[in-house]
């Protein structure tokens, strides 16, 4: 029993911070039907610009709580950064080519990105900071969860909160689901698509660099690598919830952290990745529509 | 063009990517020796570079956009070097150069350079598979590298168990790469473009896992070695003929492959790929069974990984599971989409630019995998036909001045 | 009324159900050998759906789809079979919204049409033996003849979304042609031509009929064209069939005028 709970609690936080790297996914093809392959590198360009300025702030002899809000504050910013910019670069001059194109130029961006951090820092894997104190109250239960968990459970609820309230119940958010519906009325009724695009792309990437400050922290080394394997992970909890989904990302992201874990925990720890490619082989075969999706028919 | 509303643009720009290239490039942490490295001069050259860049990149911006209202009114005209290779006195003589170069090239230059051009053909077939799939019947499949994968090994272990020889394991590879075609090809085959290619993703990468993963089958990530190279009738050969022997096998495979993929693309069978990659609705609608279509384009592009992958396993003699990642299939996507989707030629110089530059700029080396993911997206944004794109066969009709309605 | 051959096409009772809307619900319809048939309706009446059911995009929830070729002595059963297949017994569309291959040359695209009637596989394409060379000359020309027809030799070797958009309607038509159906489905084919246009489209379908002995059914909002060349007219509104008759009943039909003519006439 003390198994089972180990492992689900470990389901549990993979599947939280998948979360937060499948939400931003969900809003990007929500709204423009791309895969965002450079997603994934977002999250570790976000993990890695929190590496960058602890590191100088450890340096400098700053107190631990103050890095910890500043690196996630710059991380998302620079994220957003970067998101904003590969969209600009990348995906808006391709809006009216043939999807294929889009999709090619995403892998592009992601192989691009992957070098660029890889040349200008290192291939190697850095340690990275443990940014977040172990809290007293939890030390009865340390055998089951640490405080980097129950952190990362409590932002990725606020987050999903936080995005559902914005696209429910802000103007922007109004905007945004008036845009994937459809983009031509859109913009006839006075809708600025590219600013709602941008937006997009500004909120999904800041969501996945907290996802990536969390996960580095709590798992102690990053690498340029990261993003990547995390990223199709993500994409594959976007797709099983239902992409264009957001409390479907959650879900699926949950769904797919527990398979995994107790899957890793019980069966076998070889074939983890296989198990999570054969899930999305199988989600998008049998139903691509996903668990909260509705299924399209497409208009002819 | 130099006008002082452009220099603000650019200027701004630069003063943007200075700042969005900041942390990363400018910093480096090193948490051992706790010691923080600036690096202060490379702000400078990303400022400078990228003010350059934003120029060039406006002024393509332009272009393409003139480009297109060009075609709006129809005159579509074919770039120079099209036109020359159509032209029969240019490209004849071309041929002939190219063929002559093609046969003395193992005699005239070493060993390794003989070596380096071999990975180069075995690029050139396999693209020209990819091609099919992609340039053709418009799939994207990102799980490519699987199938050469599947050939790589497929001679390897059927050598190692049943000492089967090169030739023998030539067309059964070609074999193997198609029905993994098919039997991949299966599942895929109701879903759209995006959702396909994170598919044949997902297949590549369980592949390579499943190699990486089971050692009694595969030996694991340490891989197989001592894998022979091809034999000539039995003949011991020394090590620069056999290279030699190998190079030339390349090039008699590289014109089968292009006879074979040409007269594909001018054929029944082509003509219904193209119409799938042009509207899948309309495809079917006019009476084509777009399974069928779907699954010949993925077993007919697989067969060329499928023997490419037994080539490579005999030149390099040693395999293991880290050569066929998903960025091998990306690259042979690169070479794909560098020369211009579903040209044969396109295709040609594509796989030939993306493997030979790398060798001869060697300086360049570390930077090559940057260098691909900046064309594909810059390809994309500005060319998408490619170097050389493709162009569609013509009729000529005895009755064609009779304009009648 | 002239007199018209066999029954061809038998709809009963067809009903498309999407979600919760009824698309269409019930709806009878039959064309005969030689007939030109119109369906008419509001916009969003269904009648593209009526279209997309019969040629085998979408499967209907319930109702019978029944032909039978001229040619041959029996009934064929369209429920349950793949568009190609459809395409294949004889039937054969165009879209309302061009669909045309865009980066295939005119005549390529009618060789496309061609290619449910051809044989050639892969061993034909790579060896190009007799059979496949005489197949393939054989299909360039008729494909030719019918870019004739219908009077678009002159853009033969042009890429298809270099064409006016008169000529990308036109070549739809073409290009179905090219199947040998012996009912062509035309969605909309004088959408966005003018007057003048309209008219060749007019003498265009006629021909059809009258040359080529290929009955129609097209779905279609211009009156002028619908009331002078259709046989018979069936009018849908809101999925349900609201009238059938010839185009003197269809304009006097009470039913019609509040659905639909109505608003015609005021405007």
């Amino acid at each position: 029993m003390e198994y089972f709970l180990e492992l689900f609690l470990g389901g549990l936080t993979r599947g939280s911070i998948y979360a937060l790297i499948a939400l931003g996914y969900t809003m990007v093809y929500g709204i423009i039907e791309l895969i965002n392959f450079a997603h994934g590198e977002i999250y570790m360009i976000g993990a890695f610009t929190a590496l960058i300025v602890s590191g100088v702030l450890t340096l400098l002899g700053w107190n631990a709580l103050a890095i910890i809000v500043i690196a996630s504050i710059v991380a998302v910013i620079y994220s957003a950064a970067y998101g904003y910019t590969i969209e600009k670069i990348a995906y808006k001059p391709l809006r009216n080519a043939p999807r294929l194109s889009a999709l090619i130029s995403a892998i592009g961006m992601s192989l691009f990105l992957q070098n660029y951090v890889l040349l200008a820092q290192t291939s190697d894997f850095l340690p990275f900071p443990e940014l977040i104190p172990e809290f007293g109250f939890l030390e009865p239960y340390s055998n089951f969860i640490r405080s980097s968990e129950l952190v990362i459970f409590a932002v990725t609820a606020a987050v999903m909160l936080g995005l559902t309230f914005l696209i429910k119940f802000t103007r922007i958010g109004k905007a945004m689901r008036a845009t994937a519906q459809d983009k031509m009325m859109a913009s006839l009724v006075g809708i600025d698509v590219n600013r709602v695009i941008s937006v997009t792309f500004i909120v999904g990437s800041a969501t996945a660099a907290i996802g990536g400050v969390l996960i580095a922290s709590h798992i102690g080394q990053l690498n340029y690598y990261i993003g990547f394997i995390a990223g199709i992970k993500a994409f594959v909890a976007a797709v099983l919830g239902g992409i264009g989904s957001i409390p479907g990302a959650v879900l699926g992201s949950l769904v797919l952290g527990w398979t995994e874990s107790f899957f890793t925990g019980y069966v076998s720890s070889d074939y983890e990745d296989v198990f999570a490619f054969l899930f999305l082989v199988l989600i998008l075969i049998f139903r691509p529509a996903g668990i909260l999706g509705r299924s399209e028919t497409e208009k002819v | 063009m130099f006008s002082i509303e452009e220099v603000k643009k650019s200027f701004l720009v630069s003063i943007w990517f200075m700042f969005l290239t900041f942390p990363i490039m400018v910093i480096r942490v090193n948490t051992i020796y706790k010691i923080v490295e600036w690096r202060w001069e490379r702000m400078f050259y990303i400022g400078i570079g990228t003010f350059v860049i934003s120029f060039i990149w406006r002024y393509l911006m332009r272009r393409k956009e003139m480009g297109v209202k060009k075609k709006e009114v129809g005159e579509d005209a074919l770039p120079l070097a099209q036109r020359l290779l159509q032209n029969r006195r240019v490209s004849y003589p071309a041929i002939a150069l190219v063929a002559v170069l093609a046969l003395i090239y193992p005699f005239v230059f070493s060993l390794y350079q003989a070596n380096i051009m071999i990975t180069a053909l075995i690029y050139v077939v396999i693209a020209l598979g990819l091609n099919i799939v992609v340039g053709l019947a418009g799939l994207l499949d990102l799980g490519y590298v699987a199938f050469y994968a599947v050939g790589a090994y497929a001679y390897a272990l059927l050598n190692y168990h049943f000492g089967l020889s090169f030739w023998v394991v030539l067309p059964i590879g070609a074999a193997i790469g198609a029905l993994f075609g098919i039997i991949l090809g299966f599942p895929v085959l109701r879903l759209r473009g995006d959702y396909l290619a994170i598919v044949t993703l997902g297949f590549g990468e369980i592949i390579r896992l499943i190699l990486e993963n089971w050692n009694e089958f595969s030996f694991g990530p340490s891989g197989i070695a001592n894998i022979p190279r091809p034999s000539f009738f039995g003949i011991d050969l020394s090590l620069a003929e056999t290279t030699r022997f190998v190079y030339f096998i390349m090039i008699g495979l590289t014109i089968f492959t292009i006879f074979v993929v040409n007269r594909l693309e001018n054929s029944r069978i082509g003509r219904a790929w193209i119409a799938l990659r042009e509207d899948e609705v309309a495809c079917q609608a006019m009476g084509i069974d777009k399974t069928k279509t779907k699954l010949t384009a993925f077993a007919l592009g697989a067969t060329w990984a499928g023997m490419g992958g037994v080539v490579f396993a005999a030149q390099t003699t040693f395999i293991n599971p880290a050569s066929f990642t998903i960025w091998e299939s990306v690259i042979i996507l690169c070479c794909v989409v560098l020369g211009g989707m579903g040209s044969i030629i396109g295709v040609i110089l594509g796989a030939l630019v993306i493997k030979l530059l790398p060798e001869y700029l060697r300086e360049f080396s570390q930077y090559r995998m940057l260098l691909f993911g900046a064309i594909l997206v810059i390809m994309m944004v500005f060319r998408p036909g490619g170097i050389i794109t493709s162009v569609r066969r013509t009729y000529q009709f005895k009755g064609k001045s009779n304009r009648h309605a | 009324m002239p007199d018209f051959g066999k029954q061809i096409l038998a709809v009963n009772g067809l009903s498309m159900v999407f979600g919760g809307l009824r698309a269409l619900d019930r709806i009878d319809l039959d064309v005969r050998q030689g007939e030109v048939v119109a369906l008419i309706g509001p916009n969003g009446a269904g009648k593209t759906t009526f279209f997309n059911c019969i040629t085998g995009l979408y499967a209907p929830t319930e109702g019978d789809m029944l032909i039978s070729p001229p040619r041959k002595d029996k009934n064929i059963r369209l429920n349950g079979l793949k568009p190609n297949l459809v395409t294949e017994q004889g039937l054969a569309r165009t879209f309302q919204n061009i669909r045309l291959f865009q980066n295939m040359t005119v005549l390529e695209n009618v060789m496309i049409g061609r290619h449910c009637r051809m044989s050639a596989g892969i061993a034909g394409a790579i060896f190009r033996n007799r059979a496949t060379r005489h197949e393939e000359q054989q299909v360039v020309e008729e494909s030719y003849v019918i870019l004739q027809k219908i009077g678009l030799a002159q853009y033969v070797n042009d890429f298809a979304k270099n064409l006016p958009y008169g000529a990308q309607r036109r070549l739809e038509i073409a290009r179905a042609m090219a199947t040998d159906p012996f009912i062509l489905l035309l969605d909309e084919p004088a959408a966005g031509m003018n007057t003048r246009e309209t008219e060749e489209l007019d003498d265009l379908i006629e021909k059809i009929r009258e040359m080529e002995g290929i009955s129609i059914l097209l779905i279609e909002h211009d009156m002028k064209l619908v009331m002078s060349i259709s046989d018979r007219i069936f009018v849908v509104d809101y999925g349900k069939k609201i009238a059938e008759g010839t185009p003197e009943e269809i304009k006097s039909d009470p039913a019609v005028i509040k659905a639909y003519l109505g608003e015609e006439s005021d405007a």
